[in-house]
């Protein structure tokens, strides 16, 4: 993969994408080794929870919730972090949240800034901008670091860098580093990235970061990381910028007692990542003189429009469902064309491009809905996905480009996602798959797993709910005028 | 420029929505909210502080426990153990944690530099979680502000067992009145799993963290 930044307007559809990377032996392997790794964890820490289920619920119901009344909530984030001595921006789009923190940097009087590993400067590409405004921007997340100094790109939204290994990672480092003894265990990376970013730290005056939550009482802010990289970011500069998807706010404190129980155990598999920070506004001897907030949209309202869309910014990022899907698993996170990657990618990608790109990302499944079973906040992503997929034959027709496109899909899903697919989801799936044709008959255009092979050539009408005789009796009724379907 | 950006915005919001939601609505709708998991624990305090110390053990912290009398002994023991000689101290803390023979530095709004050029500091807390092994800190006396905590590479913490709580929920709930603070949730020493998923001691924050926990 090379610099050129994941943009999904311009990335090679899916099925061509993932049939390059599935050459790739080395980074199949790795991502497999890490999301075992991650599984294994999650699995451990969330089995040790007798309310597990019962908090995905309550996540769930306080996502819905505060989507419900977003209005309510931006706005009183806005006044109390105000109140505290922040600076709140609002950014329709990606362009605008760029054009503003340009300015802001500039008026800080850097010509630098340390960042944060944020997902949402990654969607839109916060640093080629930066550095078009001549601005050079640090990343300093450990993985963020590999990825720039790599020239690579994220391929996961809490592990950006597990498509690469312990000897990838040393090369790149040695080379950017100017390191040429470097050993290459995982502490001799680590170290040799502190004392690169050391000096950054102490110096650097201004800071950028994303946000896991916005707390609407306080006017708070909570960052979740591990390393320590972020604290640095947050208290040491002089001028703290942090850019925030407007789905990123949450109504009280107190729900930070749900969120802060599901997000570390989904993400990283611990029982609490080891840090979380806590700050509200600018305080006084305590960290940057300086705080603004950017309140960015960028197709988020489209997404709250559609009530079967919804769901989507319910996502509190935790990586669960790209360790958990089959498919994801062999292809790696660049396939996606899009720095969300996986499932929540496959859903996410093509609304925030409003579904004028990506259009071949909600097939990019086999609906087996192991990233259901893992949802923190018990996203139904299949569902989403097959919604969305009604969206594209829509806007498209049965033949237009994407569904074409996904008649090379049937080699990526072999093995695993197919047997998954098949055992796990069969029936659930089979309902949302069938659209009406003209005469209101069922048609299921797509079919997951076993069957996919044989749909890809033609479409296969609706399972009989009904015994033939019954079905054929109606049939004669309705003839008759009385029975529609 | 800023305002049509917020208007534009809300106005999608609502009508994405349909409705123009009222706080008042969203805070009855908040209360009726469900909330079926585990509030409070149900351990006795001295199961409550095995779980914490089992924790921490996991995040390969050292614990100490000591009498109340006996804490600066304590406070000695740790820094010899891990020859700790120049302490960052935050305003506020106590004369009586401070042992002799130990150059303590006291952070009256030191440089970031000047931070670094500690070897370690040592600090109170507001309250650990059982549960996860956490220890929360926030900006008032004898804690300090979050750079103190953060920059050296050694983190001696002293908690009193009064301030151990069971749970994740519980320690919300007793923080929120000082919700408005800084405040920094400390669960081991820094880490990263970045490379190949492996759990790395001390990236960027302090790379040992040691605890104190007062009878
Ligand atoms: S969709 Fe659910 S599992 Fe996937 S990243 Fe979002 S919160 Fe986590």
């Amino acid at each position: 993969m090379s610099g050129t930044a994941l943009d999904p307007r311009t990335a090679p559809t899916f099925p061509m994408a993932a049939h390059k990377l599935m050459g790739d032996t080395q980074l199949r392997k790795n991502v497999r080794h890490a999301t075992d790794v991650i599984q294994n964890k999650r699995a451990k820490v969330v089995g040790e929870m007798p309310d597990w289920q019962g908090l995905r619920e309550a996540g769930k119901s306080l996502r819905e919730h505060t989507m419900k009344h977003l209005d309510v909530y931006l706005e009183q984030f806005e006044r109390n972090c105000t109140a505290a001595g922040g600076v709140v921006h609002w950014a329709r789009n990606g362009e605008e949240a760029k054009r503003i923190v340009i300015d802001l940097v500039k008026a800080s009087g850097s010509n630098e800034v340390i960042k944060i590993k944020s997902m949402t400067t990654e969607e839109i590409q916060l640093n080629t901008a930066l550095e078009a405004a001549g601005i050079r921007p640090y990343e300093t997340d450990l993985a963020e670091l590999i990825i720039q100094l790599g020239k690579d790109q994220p391929s996961h939204i809490v592990v950006p860098a597990l498509h690469k290994n312990r000897q990838q990672i040393r090369e790149i480092f040695q080379r950017e580093m100017n390191l040429p003894d470097l050993g290459n265990t995982p502490q001799d990376l680590a170290d040799a990235a502190r004392l690169f970013l050391r000096e950054k730290f102490l110096k650097v005056k201004t800071g950028v970061s994303g946000a896991n939550f916005l707390i609407a009482e306080t006017g708070g802010v909570c960052v979740v990381e591990s390393e320590g990289n972020g604290r640095m970011c947050l208290t040491l500069p002089e001028t703290l910028i942090t850019i925030a998807g407007i789905d990123k706010v949450v109504p009280r404190f107190q729900d930070l007692e749900v969120l802060l129980q599901l997000l570390p155990r989904s993400a990283t598999g611990e029982r609490m990542n080891p840090y979380n920070s806590v700050w509200t506004g600018v305080h006084p001897g305590d960290g940057p003189k300086a705080f603004h907030v950017i309140l960015m949209d960028n197709a988020r309202t489209e997404i709250l429009a559609d009530e079967e869309g919804r769901q989507t910014l319910n996502c509190i990022r935790c990586g669960a469902c790209q360790n958990a899907c089959p498919v994801y698993r062999q292809t790696g996170g660049h396939a996606y064309g899009s720095v969300y990657a996986g499932p929540i990618g496959a859903i996410l990608t093509p609304q925030l491009q409003e579904m004028h790109h990506a259009q071949t990302l909600p097939y990019a499944s086999s609906l087996c809905g192991a990233c259901y079973e893992v949802c923190p906040v018990k996203i139904n992503i299949p569902e989403v996905l097959i919604h969305l997929r009604n969206k594209v034959v829509k806007q498209n027709g049965p033949f237009g480009p994407e569904a074409l496109a996904m008649r090379g899909m049937a080699m990526i899903f072999r093995s695993e996602a197919r047997f998954r697919a098949a055992q796990r989801f069969g029936r659930m799936a089979e309902t949302p798959l069938v659209r009406k044709d003209g005469n209101g008959e069922g048609w299921i255009g797509w079919l997951p797993g076993l069957l996919g092979g044989w749909t890809q050539v033609r479409d296969l009408q609706e399972m009989p709910k009904e015994t033939f005789r019954d079905w054929w009796e109606k049939r004669a009724d309705a003839k008759g005028g009385k029975h529609g379907n | 420029m800023a305002t049509d950006a917020r208007t534009a915005i809300l106005s999608k919001i609502r009508s994405a929505l349909g409705t123009k939601a009222t706080p008042e609505a969203a805070a009855a709708a908040w209360a009726g909210l469900p909330r079926d998991y585990v509030r409070v624990s149900t351990g006795t305090k001295s199961e409550l502080i095995e779980r914490l110390i089992d924790r921490l053990h996991d995040y390969d912290a050292q614990v100490l426990e000591v009498e109340a009398t006996d804490l600066k002994a304590g406070v000695a023991k740790m820094l010899t153990a891990r020859g700790a000689t120049k302490m960052l101290i935050p305003l506020g803390l106590s004369n009586a944690l401070l042992p002799e023979g130990v150059d303590f530095t006291v952070d009256t709004g030191l440089s970031a530099a000047e931070l670094d050029a500690c070897g370690g500091v040592l600090t109170e807390a507001t309250l650990a979680i059982a549960e996860t092994g956490s220890l929360v800190l926030q900006n008032v006396a004898g804690q300090g502000r979050r750079a103190g905590s953060l920059v050296p590479d050694y983190h001696l913490c002293v908690v009193d067992v009064a301030k151990v709580v069971g749970t994740v929920p519980e320690a919300i709930s007793a923080l929120q009145a000082t919700a408005g603070l800084a405040t920094t949730f400390i669960s081991g020493p820094s880490a990263t799993a970045d490379i190949e998923m492996t759990r790395i001691k001390g990236v960027h924050g302090p790379r040992f963290l040691d605890v104190i926990l007062v009878h």
